[in-house]
């Protein structure tokens, strides 16, 4: 079980780097960024995962030491979150960016968004 | 001491938010632009002054732990000194050029702001002790850097800006993967920890962590298969921002965290190395064979960063190769110092060639250089100043640019690469053509449509290129004063490896 | 119905009765941060669904009173500001970010130390924030003219499917 779950959230980080890649319209693109950015963060939260494990969080009649033998590790989990708020900020900056670039250049397709050359 | 580390940190980003609440506040909006000098001048001053001390740690938050080592660690030692006061001294001259420069801009409190959060989190990202840290200041910087790209809203910068946001998006994502994997192996954040733990728990795993740290970072370092942002983004920013992006951003979270990852965490083993020397040689050709051709002067600086860029690498990559083969370590020192000096160095003279750039564009209109000419009669400081930053990129003495490619040159023969010695020099005189042409087309000559009414730039903006160009001309003569004083201490802090694990650790490791 | 109207007398009347308790209970969250899942970004998401909820229902016109973009920003920087004064407050006892409130008992409200007052800093920042976000997107409208122009702009030319 162990592994299927591992070599699916890799399989979720393809899928989102085919849609940063092959997509033309700028809003796919927005979300297969997005669902790049989910899948480092899906990975990152099984990293810290015990099997049978509880939420680190200490109940009334535990000790410490207790806890720490049956929870999972919630180390990841405070990355997790730190990178959850990144990904916030980013996606807000994208869909902004993409609103003025419609507002521009009138069109979300990315073949046509190419001023720049050379 | 130890204390007033994270300062570096606190005080830009203290004052982005007091800026952001000075804006609405009526009659204390003139004070935005001042308080954000002061910010930056405190973080020069303090950077200069912790010259002098020695190696400092500071675990932030003191929450004890075993021997005191539980938290988040801020690291200040040579390596981090030496980018600290590059850091500094490079967002203070645009600071205080975009006095100048940002007039025709509206909403020049929100540039402000972002500008002090990018320079924050830089100075975050070299004293980050801890890999999830080193993360989120870079995250910080890129998030930042993207919103000045496109702060002039225009069509290009805008396009510009989210090509450069999707492919920096792409490229943390791997990053935190790489850092993921770390973390799984070895059970730490903490990089002194994970660089003992490392060797034990080696395996497949580590070769995909290092691939994704890898490849995140020369995304960041703009190397050459993954620098296709750079050429759209440096030259669409505003000229104080192209700055600070090829100045400063693409050394602290690229190439510095790549040294810093490659000699303290991963170790300099062999394929480390030479995966380095490959990127540095492929990123210095590439990237000058693509910029003898462009006559856009902006984008033609952006090539020719991405190519001085290879040069540090390829000299860090070497210095790695020596250490992985057990060489003298005086050789693989001489190698380290070339390419901190280099990255020094380009810091100084591509900033000042940027300042110079826009402000040839805010005067004379244009950034073609066919339509320029005869500049140097009609803005003679702004020419002056653009002058001695070809001049040292260029490699020409007694510039700061000669010395440095020198000192590479002769540490790539000594460490037993005199093929990449002969493609060095080759690189450097295409530099020296590519500038020739900058030189004859924009300042020489005839003037051109647009430049004939070109008049002298404000004073603020000519102000910070003169103290730029000083910085070139002093950096090279007093070479041998800054490498005992700045250079040496911040190679021995790259070399130490991990003997400087169990230095900066302070307790009992399990 | 425009957007500067807002909607249906039901919606209004809905969002009166519930905009309040949304407030409230994204305040809890975040207060309770150190003693169960949430925390300062949590409980600033929901504080921000509140916020949103309100310029919806009611239409820019009558919310402009109350929600603005120079308010949010103001209150943004505030919550910034005080998180750091926060960790500079710190300096009295040694050092950055150390604490300096009493830890207290387990499992009370006024454990903790500075987590509880730092959760409050983020959850005011996180709040305006995004509401200030929302504020800012909301102001969209389809480009009409166009750089590139060849005529083939979305909208003139509608048989395009990318």
């Amino acid at each position: 079980m162990s592994m299927a779950i591992y070599l699916l959230t890799f399989g979720l980080l393809i899928v989102g780097i085919y849609a940063v890649v092959a997509k033309k319209n700028v809003v796919k693109i927005i979300v297969g960024v997005l669902i790049i950015d989910y899948a480092v963060n899906l990975l990152l939260v099984l990293v810290g995962y015990r099997t049978g494990g509880q939420a680190p969080i200490q109940a009334a009649d535990e000790t410490a030491a207790q806890m720490a033998t049956v929870a999972v590790d919630p180390l990841p989990q405070a990355m997790v979150l730190t990178s959850i708020v990144i990904g916030l900020a980013l996606t807000a900056l994208m869909v902004a960016m993409a609103i003025r670039l419609h507002e521009k250049y009138g069109t979300f397709d990315m073949d046509r968004i190419r001023q720049l050359r050379g | 001491m130890n204390a007033l580390v994270p300062l570096f940190v606190a005080v830009p980003l203290g004052a982005a938010f007091v800026i952001v609440a000075l804006a609405h506040a009526g009659g204390l909006k003139r004070l935005t632009g001042p308080l954000a000098v002061a910010a930056v001048v405190y973080n020069l001053v303090a950077a200069v002054i912790f010259l002098g001390v020695g190696d400092l740690s500071v675990f932030v938050g003191g929450w004890g732990g075993p021997g005191k080592t539980l938290g988040i660690e801020m690291v200040c030692d040579g390596l981090a000194k030496l980018l600290l006061v590059t850091i500094n001294l490079v967002a203070l001259v645009s600071i205080v050029y975009a006095r100048g420069y940002m007039r025709r801009f509206t909403r020049v409190w929100l540039f402000e702001a972002l500008f002090l959060l990018m320079t924050g989190a830089m100075n975050g990202v070299v004293l980050a002790g801890d890999l999830f840290n080193l993360f989120v200041f870079l995250e910080i910087a890129a998030i930042a850097s993207y919103a000045l790209v496109g702060f002039g809203c225009e069509a290009e910068e805008l396009e510009a800006a989210f090509k450069y946001l999707v492919l920096g998006a792409v490229g943390s994502a791997f990053i935190l993967l790489g850092v993921t994997v770390l973390y799984s192996l070895t059970g730490h954040l903490n990089m002194a920890k994970v660089a003992q733990l490392l060797p034990a728990a080696a395996g497949p795993a580590t070769m995909l962590a290092a691939a994704s740290l890898l490849g995140g970072l020369a995304l960041k370092a703009a190397m050459v298969p993954f620098h296709a942002w750079l050429p759209d983004a440096h030259p669409s920013a505003p000229a104080p921002i192209s700055a600070m992006l090829s100045g400063v951003l693409i050394k602290a979270s690229g190439v510095y965290a790549l040294a810093r990852i490659v000699f303290n965490v991963l170790g300099p083993s062999h394929p480390y190395a030479t995966i380095l020397m490959v990127l540095g040689t492929l990123s210095m050709v590439v990237g000058v064979l693509l910029a003898i051709g462009q006559w856009d002067f902006k984008r033609l600086l952006a090539y020719h960063s991405i190519s001085q860029m290879g040069y540090v690498v390829l000299a860090l990559g070497a210095g790695a190769g020596v250490v992985a083969a057990g060489g003298e370590r005086a050789i693989a020192a001489l190698c380290i110092f070339g390419g901190l000096f280099h990255l020094f160095n380009h810091a100084a003279f591509k900033s000042l060639l940027f300042l110079s750039s826009g402000s040839i564009e805010q005067q004379a209109g244009t950034r073609l250089l066919k339509e320029m000419g005869g500049l140097s009669r009609r803005m003679p400081a702004t020419s002056f100043c653009c002058r001695i930053g070809a001049l040292s990129i260029a490699g020409v003495p007694p510039f700061n640019g000669f010395f440095s490619k020198l000192v590479i040159i002769v540490a790539l023969m000594l460490s037993g690469h005199p093929v990449l010695a002969v493609v060095a020099v080759g690189v450097a005189l295409m530099t020296l053509l590519s500038f020739v042409k900058v030189q004859r087309y924009a300042l020489e000559g005839a003037p051109g449509a647009r430049s004939a009414e070109a008049t002298e730039a404000p004073a603020s903006m000519v102000v910070a290129m003169a103290s730029l160009a000083v910085v070139c001309l002093v950096a090279g003569l007093a070479m041998v004063l800054l490498r005992d004083h700045l250079f040496t201490p911040a190679g021995d802090a790259l070399l130490r490896g991990f003997e400087g694990a169990k230095d900066l650790v302070t307790g009992a490791m399990p | 119905m425009p957007p500067e109207e807002g909607m249906t007398p039901i919606v209004r009347n809905t969002t009166r009765l519930v905009s309040g308790f949304i407030v409230v209970f994204g305040t809890y969250i975040a207060l309770t941060g150190h003693l169960g899942p949430g925390g300062g970004f949590a409980g600033g998401v929901i504080l921000a669904a509140a916020g949103a909820l309100v310029v919806l229902s009611f239409g820019r016109r009558v919310s402009s009173s109350l929600i603005t973009e120079p308010t949010c920003h103001v209150a943004d920087a505030a919550g910034a500001a005080g998180f750091l004064a926060l960790a500079m407050l710190g300096y009295m006892v040694g050092g950055f970010f150390v604490n300096f409130l009493p830890v207290g008992r387990l499992h009370r409200l006024d454990s903790a130390g500075i987590i509880p007052l730092a959760n409050l800093a983020i959850l005011v920042k996180v709040g305006a924030g995004l509401v200030g976000a929302f504020l800012a997107l909301s102001a969209f409208r389809p480009g009409r003219r166009s750089v590139l122009d060849d005529g083939t702009a979305d909208g003139r030319d509608g048989r395009r499917e990318i």
